[in-house]
């Protein structure tokens, strides 16, 4: 009679390409990036980062009501972004706009949706950081955790049944591998056979629980067995190591019919959103040392530099052109109109029911009569 | 949560006694206790009157099958997906042949977890497909009201018309007979209040074809709300219900008996008794109109409406629990729209206030009956009863 221990003796290895000076490891393996994959891929990351940066700030000064970053997981973001195609369904959780951001969408476009503008593809219903776009194939993000694992599978059930050369790829954080909806998908996407790419984003941190208080599993890897996954752990700050394995797992996916659970162990070095000081439950050393000795960005700068396609001239124009491109589009966002009082009525259903419309002809009846009431710089 | 109950099948039989006794609003064994099954034998002539050129008896049963089978033909994107569908034939035999028919990819047996497989459906939805979820009982359904609220309900709005959820949610929900309080729960009003939504509530084998089907068709998340008692009852078909294009609108009551002096309405299960009632009254020279509301989500409120003006008094009748439930936003409605023309006050029936009781004898005190309903229209007409609740 043998029991199996609660944990092997030793922990599941980490996939990495680069190491923390952003040379590639001489016996590593990874799948080759082109020059111009590998400068879009770090133009993005610095345009995330940047985004991040003044949209933060933008909170902090009152001019919009939240946000939250995605600092220190700019890899994952852009990488993975990188490694699939326009055509998989992207199914995120909420810490992956760098993903939209490579498929497309623009600095204005991320800015109407914080502001919450009449150019806002959300309408105005929700709140900042909830991007989605039907054309990006970029679900809608929602604020409910692991919800969205299910749905992924659903949706590659659904690519799978219409033979299309494509997959599902959907995020979540180490927190969300605590809810049902992660054990019910990743059991279920076995059993279906589904095409779908699960993408933990392991950060250490879900708010103020560290993972040491979420599972006392070896991370989120050794789940996949336990469901029939396959499974890998990659270094989630080396953005070759990230597009090495998610290019691998989409071939999987896709050709072979089945899920993949990709574990990318990263640092979450903002606060978990503007609603949280940070400082309050870990160390600022700690926040500090991933920030600037793990940065993957600057990792990932490194390689191209050493490849002779970047330098220090580009790099200074890049971020000043993007910080000029990110505070424009803030601003034209911050003056634009907001959405009119038709947008609270419309699609709750796919037909516009009698009751909403008779309320809705009873409210602008009502502003006409009482002008004073209501506010002159919202359009009607 | 996996419940199986001993369903008791009731065959089809040829032009028999059998099937006279099946013709009605009648079960065969599984009883709600109290009143053999002889007493409660009625002769259904009656009931004609409301079905055009009946023809064939079809058991709800069978009308939701075919309702099913017909729309997976039309349209190869609806495929089923619940606990026991497939290989069992479904927990209550609805699906009984389409594993069989369409194969396994669009009827697919899902492991025990309804937050799982009601996540996976919707986001089968969000891609374009139209599945047909099935709780067992809508009591599993909390599990997975998460993603009925805020995957299904919420999407269309929330992402201003970029994702459509034409999903649909079906299974019993109520008080079957002998299951205890955690089988027992009505959901109408708790999915009703949720806009996003549809919720449709079948009464006969006519309201089962036609409202699914249009549940099916619907590019909205509806939830179809069934009864297990009324699995096994036949109600006459007109050949128009048996064409595969037939189609019920969303948001239309239906008037199962008209009546001038007071207003019944009810849904599912309760319509039965309702109509009972009404002959009972008719026999005391009350004329019931009896609405059988079909949509519990758009709710027909001109119908409603239309009828209290007509009858001047109002007997709501459901099964779930009285607060907060379909009978209060009827009454409420009514007061808004016809206040004036309500000469009593509006008569609440109800389940009552208390988690399902098992013994049969109490199970049969905390649901309406037939004699709560009669005493409620009596009431309301100003006719003295007795306060006991035994008649």
């Amino acid at each position: 009679m043998r029991f199996i221990s609660e944990s092997s003796e030793e922990r599941i290895p980490c996939y990495r390409v680069l190491d923390d000076d952003g040379q590639p490891f001489p016996d590593s393996s990874f799948v080759k990036v082109s020059e111009g994959v590998a400068i879009k891929m770090y133009n993005d990351m610095v345009t995330l980062q940047t985004m991040d940066t003044i949209f933060y700030e933008a909170q902090r000064q009152g001019r919009i009501s939240f946000y939250l970053t995605t600092s220190g997981e700019e890899a994952i973001n852009i990488a993975s972004a990188a490694a699939i195609k326009n055509d998989d369904f992207v199914v995120p959780q909420y810490r992956e706009p760098g993903v939209l951001l490579w498929r497309g969408f623009s600095m204005q476009e991320f800015a109407n949706q914080c502001f919450g503008n009449k150019a806002d593809y959300g309408k105005g219903r929700q709140m900042p950081i909830h991007y989605g776009s039907n054309k990006h194939n970029y679900f809608t993000v929602s604020s409910t955790i692991a919800t969205q694992l299910p749905h992924a599978v659903g949706a590659a059930y659904a690519l799978k049944m219409d033979q299309k050369d494509a997959c599902a790829v959907t995020y979540f954080g180490d927190g969300g591998t605590s809810e049902g909806d992660f054990h019910a998908a990743l059991n279920f996407s076995a059993v279906t056979e589904a095409p779908v790419i699960f993408i933990c984003r392991n950060n250490g941190w879900a708010i103020s629980t560290p993972i040491s208080d979420q599972f006392r599993s070896d991370g989120a890897v050794v789940k996949g067995r336990a469901y029939g996954v396959r499974s890998i752990r990659v270094d989630g700050n080396d953005a070759l190591a990230i597009y090495s394995a998610v290019h691998a797992a989409r071939e999987m996916a896709i050709g072979e019919g089945r899920p993949i659970l990709i574990e990318a162990l990263t640092y979450r070095v903002g606060h978990h959103t503007t609603s949280d000081d940070s400082t309050k439950y870990r160390p600022v050393d700690e926040i500090e040392w991933w920030r600037t000795t793990q940065d993957p960005v600057t990792r990932f700068r490194k390689w191209i530099e050493s490849n002779g396609w970047w330098n220090g001239d580009i790099e200074s124009e890049l971020r000043s052109s993007v910080r000029k491109q990110i505070l424009h589009a803030l601003q034209e966002a911050e003056k634009a109109e907001k959405p009119p009082i038709s947008d609270l009525f419309t699609d709750v259903y796919d037909v516009s029911p009698s009751n909403l419309r008779e309320q809705e002809h009873s409210l602008r009846e009502t502003i006409k009569k009482h002008p004073q009431d209501y506010p002159s710089n919202v359009p009607i | 949560m996996v419940l199986l109950l001993a369903v008791n099948m009731v065959t089809r039989a040829g032009f028999s006694l059998k099937q006279l006794k099946m013709w009605g609003i009648i079960r065969q064994k599984v009883a709600a206790g109290g009143g053999s099954p002889v007493a409660r034998i009625r002769p259904v002539v009656s009931n004609l009157r409301n079905y055009s050129s009946a023809v064939k008896q079809m058991m709800v049963r069978e009308a939701l099958n075919s309702a099913l089978d017909e729309e997976m033909s039309a349209d190869p994107k609806v495929f089923l997906m619940g606990e026991e569908v497939g290989e069992y034939q479904g927990a209550y035999k609805i699906s009984k042949g389409l594993l069989e028919k369409y194969g396994p990819e669009r009827v697919l047996d899902t492991p025990i977890t309804e937050a799982g497989f009601t996540g996976i459906g919707v986001g089968a939805a969000y891609y374009g497909l139209k599945p047909v979820v099935e709780f067992m009982t809508f009591n599993f359904s909390m599990q997975a009201i998460d993603h009925i609220i805020n995957s299904a309900a919420k999407s269309n709005y929330m992402s201003s018309g970029q994702i459509s959820v034409p999903i649909v949610f079906r299974g019993p929900n109520g008080a079957a007979a002998g299951v205890g309080a955690q089988h027992s729960h009505c959901y109408a009003a708790w999915y009703a209040s949720v806009p996003g939504l549809k919720v449709l509530s079948p009464y006969s084998s006519e309201d089962a074809r036609g409202l699914l089907k249009a549940a099916i068709r619907d590019p909205d998340p509806v939830v179809f709300l069934e009864n297990e008692l009324l699995y096994g009852e036949s109600f006459p078909v007109s050949a128009e219900v048996l064409d595969s294009s037939f189609c019920l609108p969303i948001g239309k009551a239906k008037i199962e008996r008209e009546g001038k002096d007071v207003t019944i309405t009810a849904f599912s299960k309760i319509v039965g008794l309702s109509l009972k009632a009404a002959e009972i009254l008719a026999k005391e020279g009350i004329s019931a109109e009896v609405i059988n509301l079909r949509s519990i989500r758009p709710l027909d409120r001109s119908t409603i409406n239309a009828s209290v003006r007509k009858t001047n008094r109002l007997v709501t009748v459901e099964e779930g629990f009285p607060q907060h439930g379909v009978g209060a936003e009827i009454c409420a409605s009514v007061i808004e729209e016809s206040f004036s023309y309500l000469d009593a006050p509006v008569e609440r029936i109800a389940g009552a206030d208390v988690p399902m009781p098992y013994a049969a004898n109490l199970e049969r005190m905390a649901v309406p009956q037939v004699e709560d309903i009669v005493r409620a229209a009596k009431r309301a007409c100003y006719r003295s009863v007795p306060m006991a609740a035994a008649a």
